[in-house]
């Protein structure tokens, strides 16, 4: 059979020469290997001071998103709950009450809004459903949790900081990958 | 009657007293922090960082280690022999204790104006003391196997013994062949002849270097570590301990290797000899007491070179497979080392001529 690379070797069944029986020369060359790797660079990150930096493309947890006025956008259309694969999106859609002007973009709003992140497998067909660029992921993970109920998130939990009421951590959830999207 | 009472040398009892706590303390401290060494050792062998969290550069990791250990469910199994399965870990932990007794740790101190040596006692048979304490060393693994009751244990602690008993022969042979050098079996002695002239590791170098392999294979470390084989029989005689019962199997372990690097060093290396330097002139200018302290001091740097050895090899190369420990042993070892004990004796009777 034709190998399919150049790097297969038949295995050797030599017996063993005088050096190599003698062991002790072949000891020192490993031992020598070992010595050179103390200088080599460390693989490690030290993950609390040192992160890894994320991908661009990286999909992690989901940010509900609102618009410059700082009005949020989702409209409770469902949209991400059907694409979604693993079933991982609830929602109950609301109608908007004069008045409420300044808290929801359209007519209709998601009174409540969850996603289970047990469930979710981070594929990102939510954020492609979406019409009206209210969902998109960020780069972060969830953090582990105890218990089952504290990893269903809640509206609170997904959704931005005011961007009028504090900016800097507005831009910082915003990320990299909501402004590829209004560049959209 | 009351005066031969009193007159019994009470600075002499406290004095050997004080020595062997301070012995004892050190030897415990550094076999702590040999484990550190071992993790950082390995991490840096392995492009890792080892432990660094607890404490500075995570030297507080052994005390956390230890903690640990102490707050471990003790476990005896109920078909274990209970007498034989506690004294398992306590006489392991002894032997590796005892061998610090004939050890010179430096020269001469000077305290309230009398010589204090650095040495718990200079018995003439110094070597054959090491020698003796370090084949009771064997029974912490039979023991130890023995008593757990359980065939991986007790297929180790067989393996363990008989490599022990094995290669304490050709270590002896080696040993045979320095002493026929030295002519005295007294630690000081042969201390104080390399202090004079030059190491025996010059005279000895096979000697050396076989006296090292079963060094090696005595402290059950790989590429001998046989009896505690992790993969094949479960970490082997040590398997149904728990808690500090562990730990005193791991830090026996520990010790010895700090024991045995202090023996190469002592018998082979010089002892506390400073290296490249006149003892006499040195002693003149800086006092009896600096003296005893810096020889110390190059005493732990050559045993620190030797502990680093054995966790480098240790990092590198596999275990040996049964049949090629014993034939390494029986086949190489003990043909070689008695050759280099012939050639000594012929070399010793054409200069004496």
């Amino acid at each position: 059979m034709q190998s399919l690379t150049s790097r297969a070797r038949p295995v050797e069944r030599k017996p063993m020469t005088f050096v190599e029986r003698l062991y002790l020369w072949n000891i020192w060359k490993g031992m020598m290997i070992t010595f050179r790797h103390i200088f080599k660079r460390k693989a490690t990150i030290s993950f609390p001071e040192q992160k890894r930096p994320f991908s661009p493309v990286f999909r992690g947890l989901h940010i509900l998103n609102r618009d410059e006025e700082g009005r949020e956008r989702c409209t409770a259309c469902g949209l991400c709950a059907v694409a979604c694969p693993a079933e991982a999106i609830t929602m109950e859609a609301a109608e908007r009450l004069p008045g409420e002007e300044h808290l929801y973009r359209e007519e209709k709003y998601a009174a409540k809004y969850e996603i289970n992140m047990l469930r979710c497998i981070f594929c990102g067909l939510c954020e492609e459903a979406c019409p009206k660029d209210a969902i998109y992921l960020s780069e972060t993970f969830a953090p582990s949790n105890y218990q089952r109920k504290g990893l269903i998130y809640g509206k609170p939990d997904l959704l931005i900081p005011d961007p009028k009421e504090n900016p800097e951590e507005y831009r910082k959830a915003l990320g990299n990958r909501a402004k590829k999207q209004e560049a959209n | 009657m009351q005066v031969v009472l009193l007159a019994f040398d009470w600075f002499f009892l406290i004095e050997k007293l004080v020595l062997i706590i301070g012995i004892i303390s050190v030897s415990l401290v550094i076999a702590m922090y040999e484990t550190y060494a071992e993790r950082k050792v390995a991490a840096v062998m392995q492009d890792r960082r080892g432990p660094n969290r607890a404490g500075p550069f995570g030297i507080l990791q052994p005390l956390a280690d230890g903690l640990k250990l102490f707050m471990k469910e003790e476990i005896i199994p109920n078909t274990s022999n209970r007498m034989l399965f506690v004294l398992g870990p306590c006489l392991a932990m002894l032997t590796a204790m005892m061998t610090s007794a004939v050890i010179p740790w430096g020269g001469n101190i000077e305290v309230f104006g009398r010589q204090v040596s650095l040495q718990i006692t200079d018995i003439n048979i110094g070597i054959l003391y090491v020698f003796g304490v370090v084949s009771m060393g064997v029974y912490g693994i039979m023991i130890g196997g023995w008593a757990s009751n359980n065939k991986f244990s007790l297929l180790a602690a067989l393996r363990g013994a008989s490599q022990v008993i094995s290669y304490e022969l050709p270590m002896g042979l080696s040993l045979i062949a320095l002493l026929m050098l030295t002519g005295s079996l007294k630690m000081s002695v042969i201390v104080g002849q390399q202090m004079d002239g030059w190491y025996n590791v010059l005279y000895q170098p096979l000697g050396f270097l076989i006296f090292l392999i079963c060094a090696f294979a005595e402290c059950n470390r790989t590429p001998f570590d046989l009896p505690e084989a992790e993969n094949e029989l479960n970490f082997g005689y040590h398997q149904e301990y728990s808690s500090m019962k562990l730990g005193f199997y791991l830090f026996a372990e520990y010790i010895n290797m700090f024991i045995s690097s202090v023996i190469m060093a002592t018998l082979f290396w010089g002892g506390y000899d400073i290296p490249f330097v006149n003892d006499a002139a040195l002693m003149e200018r800086i006092g009896q007491n600096w003296m005893a302290l810096l020889q110390g001091l190059c005493l732990f740097a050559k045993t620190a070179i030797f502990i680093f050895l054995f966790m480098w090899v240790r990092w590198t190369i596999p275990r040996f497979r049964y049949d090629q420990l014993m034939n390494l042993c029986w086949k190489r070892l003990i043909p070689l080392a008695l050759f280099n004990m012939i050639l000594t004796a012929a070399v010793v009777l054409w200069l004496k001529k």
